[in-house]
């Protein structure tokens, strides 16, 4: 199975500087009882977004004007901490993010986006002090990210080098996945099953 | 690189050795390793995705006895013999169940005695085991690692690609030491030792690695503690936590339903003692404190790593030097509705909840009823007890610690998640304060608005039964 390939992106940023943004900020656990991915565009950080009576909140990022649109995330320390729900990066997708930008990712999520082709863009904590800075002087200008070169172009001229998995990076950029490649590895799944015989078997019910 | 020293001859941590007996394939060309999956936890949130992408690409599980499931996330935790009101919950629950019969996965779902958090119930039915590696769609899979097994946990699409191929590509993770010696005080416990690492080190302080809980300290707690400590690795960042075993995990396992028996058992123990880190191993990091320098924790803000001692006064943000700590401990405290400079003990609140996959286990609720026993639930609180599985509330009941709880005016429920994170209607109000047993802070994780204090079981007992924050030490 295939997705896009993954081309150069140029977007103007989304600035949410809070650190520590958890799971459930980004996707509220009373959303996970879907059984697919429906809705949850409009679920992404549900409880920051609308206020008691279910109006946008104005402060909050996303409702500013301008906002719609954009693809790219710029975010606070220690982004997506907290539950491993895939539901996170589902969210941000559908809400037409293709990248986030932060001096740092917790790790579940940081391997959950990249499976789903949302980039995780780590910068040192001073370039994400200046990209904030910039977000709010400049508030429309763009930003390119160039996943090939692992370049972040800024449109003062300047650019900040990041690194991404290499072997994730391949796949997102090829728009192959994981489970291809994984799939092509069984003759060594199966010499090491022929080694490893399995500990338990939860088919056998306990007395 | 490999590296050049046989992994026979070179002095390794616990984590190396188990990742080392797991090793399919070594990552070639910039591509990570896969490693063997020993069991795979399969629950009703992350994983219908997951099937339905097996589906998609005509696969089959590849190893279905190698796979358990329950229902614990989105299951009420009233009358079982009721249909599930909520009617997407009902849908999730039903196709978890579908998925299981067309995949041939055990499923030990609602009516099952094997029924209960999925952290609960794999240790408890002798499934998780030295040396394994486990995996489930769920963060606090770390549960496990208290046996010195390497438990995490993955995202839905790694839930299908163990479901496919019982293996996943990972890279090797660091290793971080937190060495606790010395001895509890009597009132502080398990879970006030991982609140006061998660304080030292932050929320964010062990992305990338993964724990080894060693020292005398550590050694000196039963398996049930030593869950509580791993349960919550992954609120510092660490994607998984363990304690080698040693006799005590032994005495936990051997008899459960799936333990080896009889010479099988001898021979497993013989390669469990193998386990435990080479004297000479290093680790990345290390952090080492003592636990007779502790006393009772509780959190005071929004994520896990804002803890600090009952004792306490709420920080002051102004005191911050850096500004986005500075802001997140402001909206913090904004959220909480907390002062600067104030002492927690002696906050009023609303709820109490024990349970979560943290701190729902018989010794659990042991500890909990001794010392609620003969006291009540102050006016004006609500205290729910949720045992962690079906089997737990089975015992509690045979000891009687169910009608100790009742008499104390606490609700008595059914196994599950419940309100550690409010997805079947156990739930806090908006504004409300709650003392809980379980792991996450959040903002709106027992439910919208809701704010929460962590704490161990005699913390929320006391707290109980006085109505306000309370120091179990005080009524010990
Ligand atoms: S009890 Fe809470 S933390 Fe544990 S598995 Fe359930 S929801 Fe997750």
């Amino acid at each position: 199975m295939s997705r896009e390939p993954f081309v150069t992106l140029s977007s103007a940023v989304v600035p949410i500087s809070r650190g520590d943004i958890d799971t459930d900020q980004i996707i509220p656990a009373r959303f996970l009882k879907t059984v697919n991915r429906a809705g949850l565009a409009e679920q992404l950080f549900c409880d920051w977004r609308y206020l008691a009576d279910g109006s946008p909140n104005p402060d909050f990022a996303l409702n500013r004007p301008g906002m719609a649109g954009r693809s790219v995330l710029l975010a606070g320390d220690n982004f997506g901490c907290g539950s491993s729900r895939e539901h996170a990066p589902w969210a941000l997708m559908a809400w037409g993010f293709r990248a986030v930008i932060s001096s740092s990712f917790a790790d579940i999520f940081r391997n959950n986006a990249l499976k789903n082709g949302l980039l995780p863009i780590e910068v040192p904590p001073e370039e994400l002090a200046r990209l904030f800075a910039l977000a709010e002087a400049e508030p429309d200008a763009s930003v390119t990210i160039d996943l090939e070169t692992q370049e972040l172009r800024l449109h003062d001229g300047s650019s900040i080098v990041f690194h991404v998995d290499a072997f994730a990076r391949r796949m997102i950029l090829d728009g192959t996945d994981e489970l291809g490649y994984l799939l092509s590895l069984e003759p060594r799944v199966e010499a090491y099953e022929s080694t490893h015989a399995p500990r338990v078997d939860t088919r056998h019910t306990p007395a | 690189m490999k590296n050049p020293v046989p992994p026979s001859s070179r002095a390794r941590t616990i984590i190396e050795k188990i990742w080392d007996d797991h090793l399919v394939a070594a990552g070639v060309d910039g591509a990570p390793d896969v490693i063997g999956i020993d069991l795979h936890l399969v629950h009703e949130v992350t994983s219908p995705q997951a099937f339905d992408g097996l589906r998609d690409r005509g696969l089959r599980v590849r190893r279905p006895g190698q796979t358990v499931a329950t229902l614990d996330h989105s299951i009420p935790t009233t009358d079982r013999d009721l249909p599930i009101a909520d009617e997407i919950a009902a849908k999730q629950v039903a196709r978890m169940e579908e998925n299981a019969r067309e995949f041939g996965i055990p499923l030990h779902g609602i009516g099952s005695p094997h029924q209960g958090i999925v952290h609960v119930i794999g240790p408890e039915l002798g499934l998780t085991q030295p040396g394994m590696t486990i995996v489930c769609g769920d963060s606090h899979t770390a549960t496990h690692g208290a046996f010195g097994a390497l438990a995490f946990g993955i995202g839905t699409t790694e839930v299908e690609h163990v479901l496919a191929t019982q293996s996943l590509l990972q890279r090797r993770p660091k290793t971080f030491e937190v060495r606790v010696d010395g001895r509890l005080h009597p009132g502080v416990t398990a879970k006030d030792i991982i609140l006061a690492l998660l304080s030292r080190i932050g929320i964010g302080g062990a992305n990338g690695h993964v724990f080894e809980y060693r020292g005398s300290a550590i050694s000196g707690i039963g398996m049930e503690g030593r869950m509580t400590i791993c349960n919550m690795s992954i609120e510092g960042g660490a994607r998984a936590g363990l304690v080698a075993p040693d006799e005590v995990t032994f005495e936990y396992v051997a008899g459960r339903p799936h333990a080896p028996a009889g010479a099988a058992w001898d021979a497993a123990v013989e390669a469990w003692r193998h386990l435990p880190t080479d004297e000479d191993a290093e680790f990345d990091r290390s952090i080492a404190f003592d636990a007779g320098e502790l006393s009772p924790m509780v959190t005071y803000g929004t994520n896990p790593g804002m803890g600090f001692s009952i004792t306490d006064r709420v920080p002051d943000p102004e005191r911050l030097a850096d500004a986005s700590q500075r802001d997140s401990l402001r909206a913090a405290l904004a959220y909480m509705a907390l002062n600067p400079g104030e002492p927690i003990l002696g906050r009023p609140i609303d709820v109490v909840f024990i349970g979560s996959c943290t701190n729902s286990r018989i010794s659990d609720l042991r500890e909990a009823a001794r010392l609620i026993r003969g006291r009540r639930v102050a006016d004006g609180v609500r205290m729910l007890v949720v045992p962690g599985s079906t089997e737990v509330k089975r015992q509690a009941e045979t000891e009687g610690l169910a009608s100790i709880f009742r008499e104390a005016g606490a609700e008595w429920r059914e196994a599950g998640c419940s309100m550690c994170i409010a997805m079947n209607g156990d739930q806090l109000s908006p504004g409300q304060y709650s003392v809980s047993t379980s792991n996450r802070n959040f903002e709106g994780r027992q439910g919208k608005g809701g704010r929460t204090f962590l704490a161990s079981p005699l913390t929320a007992v006391a707290s109980a039964v006085t109505g306000r924050l309370a120091d179990p030490r005080a009524i010990l």
